[in-house]
């Protein structure tokens, strides 16, 4: 009876230590989108990217807004909305992921740690499999994280009319930069 | 029965342990913490132009629109008439985004060798989310200078009277991805008209949308209706019917209308052609964007 008793609030009591210091989150991360082609580079900016880091499980989740990419001109943000990636009918892009060393990295530890993440990117409505390679920056009280990966924009159903085709890049590289914040629990 | 008790609790202890927190729960987390924003609904209409009118678009802050535009003759005119591409009438047009409410035009056509400006305002955006707003509502006055010789040169002749105002509220509605209407209340103010007959203030009301037929193209219609016993004998109600070819910096509009004019004042209160007769005349409007300032939109 006791040692039940004993074991009850040792669990208990651990749980909280485990489970409040593990999350981090962000609502202004930045992902910056960028196509190269001879005729033009086309880049793009979202500073309004909420994301949650859990240490404890290594997960990762993102949301982007599409409507918050910022171009440098405002037709290209237009035909990007409406006709590429129809911001109407598929407002938002996800990331479900997790660190798949979590060993490697210790949140509590100030450092910079590499990070492998895999999970799945759904844009335009289509899901498919990321799997990057990325840097964590523990710091005290903040999390950073960068990655930098190559998506195919066909692979996401997002088709590009011809007589723009050659100002488009097939292949487009997406940057992330999150800066967390510890979360309360 | 006393003895489950200790064991239930450290089950559930247990459980408290086990990661419960799965991607899909962490993602309704990170949703629930999201702020309502209000989504403004963009690209009611592929450019500022229905047909011959305006639409509720204004040119992006900090760009640059330039307006080719050409209406040729009858194509009841036949083949002698080359179906109307003997004769041409075209208007040339800037026009300039300076904020996401407010955008200002200048433009020259060779018919009546009018000049025209007008000035082109938003007052409400259609918006779902946080700010919900049915309806886009803009403001449109424009001004317009006939600057032939006087017809009469020997009898006093005012400046004033070369001038012409319309002023629109344009009402429109982004109903699906492919259908947008707008509706147009008019007036048009003439300082001098020919006859006593007609009016100086002409009141209408147009209706007119767009419809999507692929990504890149629309196709477009325009209706005035004015007020009966206004216009003189032998004007009729302006319908253009118009379709939007868009390629990339471009947006070429082929057009098919009664009215010959490009200028406001003139394709509302001059239209003279009739459909049903073949008064039709075909034309375009080229229209191109150039991005005077990379910051403008940004803000």
């Amino acid at each position: 009876m006791k040692s039940y008793l004993f074991a009850f609030l040792a669990l208990v009591l651990t749980t909280g230590t485990l489970s409040a210091q593990s999350r981090y989150m962000t609502r202004t991360g930045t992902i910056t989108f960028f196509s190269h082609t001879p005729i033009e580079d086309i880049e793009a900016t979202n500073n309004q990217v909420s994301s949650i880091l859990d240490a404890g499980s290594g997960d990762m989740v993102f949301a982007v807004l599409m409507k918050s990419f910022q171009f440098e001109k405002a037709l290209m943000q237009e035909h990007f909305n409406e006709k590429y990636v129809e911001s109407d009918k598929f407002p938002k892009a996800q990331f479900k992921g997790s660190l798949t060393n979590l060993d490697a990295i210790d949140f509590g530890k100030p450092g910079t740690y590499p990070a492998q993440v895999t999970g799945k990117l759904t844009i335009h409505g289509v899901t498919q499999d990321v799997e990057t390679e990325g840097t964590i920056v523990v710091t005290e009280g903040g999390v950073q994280a960068q990655a930098k990966f190559p998506i195919t924009l066909a692979d996401y159903d997002i088709s590009i009319p011809a007589v723009v085709r050659d100002n488009i890049a097939k292949v487009v590289d997406i940057t992330v930069e999150m800066n967390y914040d510890a979360m309360n629990p | 029965m006393f003895r489950l008790a200790p064991l239930l609790l450290f089950c559930v202890a247990l459980l408290l342990h086990l990661p419960v927190v799965a991607q899909d729960d962490l993602m309704d987390l990170l949703e629930d913490m999201e702020e309502e924003t209000t989504d403004y609904t963009i690209a009611t209409f592929k450019t500022v132009r229905l047909v011959n009118g305006h639409s509720i678009e204004l040119p992006a802050p900090g760009v640059l629109q330039l307006i080719i535009a050409h209406r040729f003759g009858r194509v009841n005119g036949g083949a002698y008439e080359f179906f109307g591409l003997d004769q041409a009438n075209m208007r040339l047009g800037f026009e300039y985004g300076l904020s996401n409410h407010l955008a200002v035009g200048v433009g020259r056509t060779n018919l009546r060798k009018t000049y025209d400006a007008f000035v082109k305002y938003k007052l409400l955006r259609q918006s779902t989310g946080k700010r919900v707003m049915p309806v886009t509502v803009a403001g449109l006055s424009t001004i317009s200078a006939n600057t032939l010789r006087w017809a009469n040169p020997d009898r006093p002749n005012y400046f004033s009277s070369r001038l012409s105002f319309v002023h629109q509220l344009l009402i429109a509605r982004k109903f699906s991805d492919r259908l947008s209407l707008q509706l147009m209340p008019t007036m048009v103010h003439r300082n001098l008209v020919a006859t006593a007959r007609e009016a100086n203030d002409v009141f209408m009301v147009g209706a007119g949308g767009r419809f999507k037929v692929s990504g890149s193209v629309t196709i477009n219609a325009e209706y005035y209706y004015p007020l009966p016993g206004q216009l003189a004998p032998g004007i009729f109600h302006p319908l253009s019917i118009g379709v939007d070819i868009e390629t990339g910096g471009h947006v070429f509009q082929l057009i098919f209308s009664n009215s010959r004019s490009m200028t406001d004042d003139l394709y509302l209160t001059q239209t003279d052609g009739l459909w049903e007769l073949g008064d039709i005349h075909f034309g375009f409007n080229l229209m191109r964007v150039f991005t005077a300032s990379k910051k403008a939109h940004l803000k």
